[in-house]
């Protein structure tokens, strides 16, 4: 049983120490060089897109382009751009995918 | 801290809990079901706080029982936050270090989803910032020690039929759109995804999601260059 509490306050202090990492030390970052935030800049739309494209084109752990969640995904996105609303597009994800699954 | 901002940060993140709800339960659960027991899971809730990294401490465990190699595949997940962290820092200088560092423990893809987005594309009030941090985080927090714990105690019992885990990806990607204003940030975003799909067939396994970022990143400020 030691094992699995070493493992967990292993596992917790270095993922904590990747939290605190650039946060703990924000107060010299008044200042930025240029590329440095051209390179900030860029870390929302990649770190998301690795998070999202992933779960719709390999669901299972493998690639699939003819599963259900990839066309719901579409639709999805197609509703988030036009409305930008959280609500409505997990309605017609969601709704999407219960019924590719149905058919 | 401003109670409006704290409200709208938690408002942000509960479509969020649809997902995270589930994922929760099955944490919990699948501790219980390796015979670790609740303690174990409430420990992984509170001192790691990051679902998929728990998961694959359980599998590691399971597996070949070494706490060094649970540790490491939790490690190589969570990588990932490290970029959130350098991405939020330049936003809250203007707070102290401490409060930074307290609020580094609650730091998650959610969270900081839903604040690069609120923060970089809808310019948020610079000194309400924390205070809508705190309210999407401290609301994630609560809710996945409560799944986790009630995953623990009704075990094997959760219901696998129903999506709700696909809620987690289609709120990512409702967060994703906005950040898309830029040819930049479109290169990047397909680089990443590209990536990250290449990298996962490839077997990089968790850290595929790195691997992309790290090549969406490369992707978009080599086109931002070009640009200017």
């Amino acid at each position: 049983m030691s094992q699995v509490w070493t493992a967990i306050v292993l596992a917790g202090a270095g993922t904590y120490a990747m939290r605190a990492s650039f946060l703990g030390f924000a107060h010299r970052l008044t200042t930025l060089a240029p590329w440095l935030q051209r390179v900030l800049r860029q870390i929302p739309p990649a770190a998301l897109a690795s998070l999202v494209v992933p779960a719709l084109l390999r669901p299972a752990g493998h690639l699939d382009v003819t599963q259900a969640r990839l066309y719901a995904g579409v639709a999805a996105a197609v509703i988030a751009w036009r409305t930008r609303s959280t609500l409505l597009t997990l309605v017609v994800g969601m709704g999407v995918l219960l019924l590719l699954r149905a058919l | 801290m401003s109670r409006l901002e704290v409200r709208a940060g938690a408002r942000a993140v509960a479509p969020m809990l649809i997902g995270i709800i589930p994922f929760g339960l099955v944490v919990g659960a699948t501790c219980v079901s390796d015979h670790f027991g609740i303690g174990a899971a409430i420990g992984l809730s509170t001192i790691i706080f990051a679902g998929a990294s728990q998961l694959a401490v359980l599998q590691a465990l399971a597996g070949s029982g070494s706490a060094i190699v649970a540790a490491v595949a939790a490690w190589t997940i969570n990588l990932r936050i490290l970029l959130y962290s350098a991405s939020l820092a330049p936003e809250l200088t203007h707070e102290t270090t401490r409060r930074r560092l307290l609020a580094s423990y609650l730091l998650t893809d959610q969270a900081y989803a839903v604040c690069i987005t609120r923060w970089k594309v809808d310019h948020g009030d610079r000194a309400g910032r924390l205070s809508y941090y705190l309210g999407a985080a401290v609301t994630l927090w609560v809710v996945w020690q409560m799944a986790t714990v009630a995953g623990a105690l009704l075990g094997s019992a959760v219901p696998a039929d129903v999506p709700l885990d696909f809620a987690v990806p289609l709120v990512f990607l409702v967060l994703l759109v906005p950040t898309l204003t830029s040819a930049p940030a479109v290169v990047a975003a397909a680089a990443g995804g590209g990536a990250a799909v290449a990298a996962a067939e490839l077997g990089a396994g968790e850290l595929s999601i790195v691997v992309g970022a790290a090549a969406g990143i490369v992707a978009g400020a080599l086109a931002e260059a070009r640009q200017s």
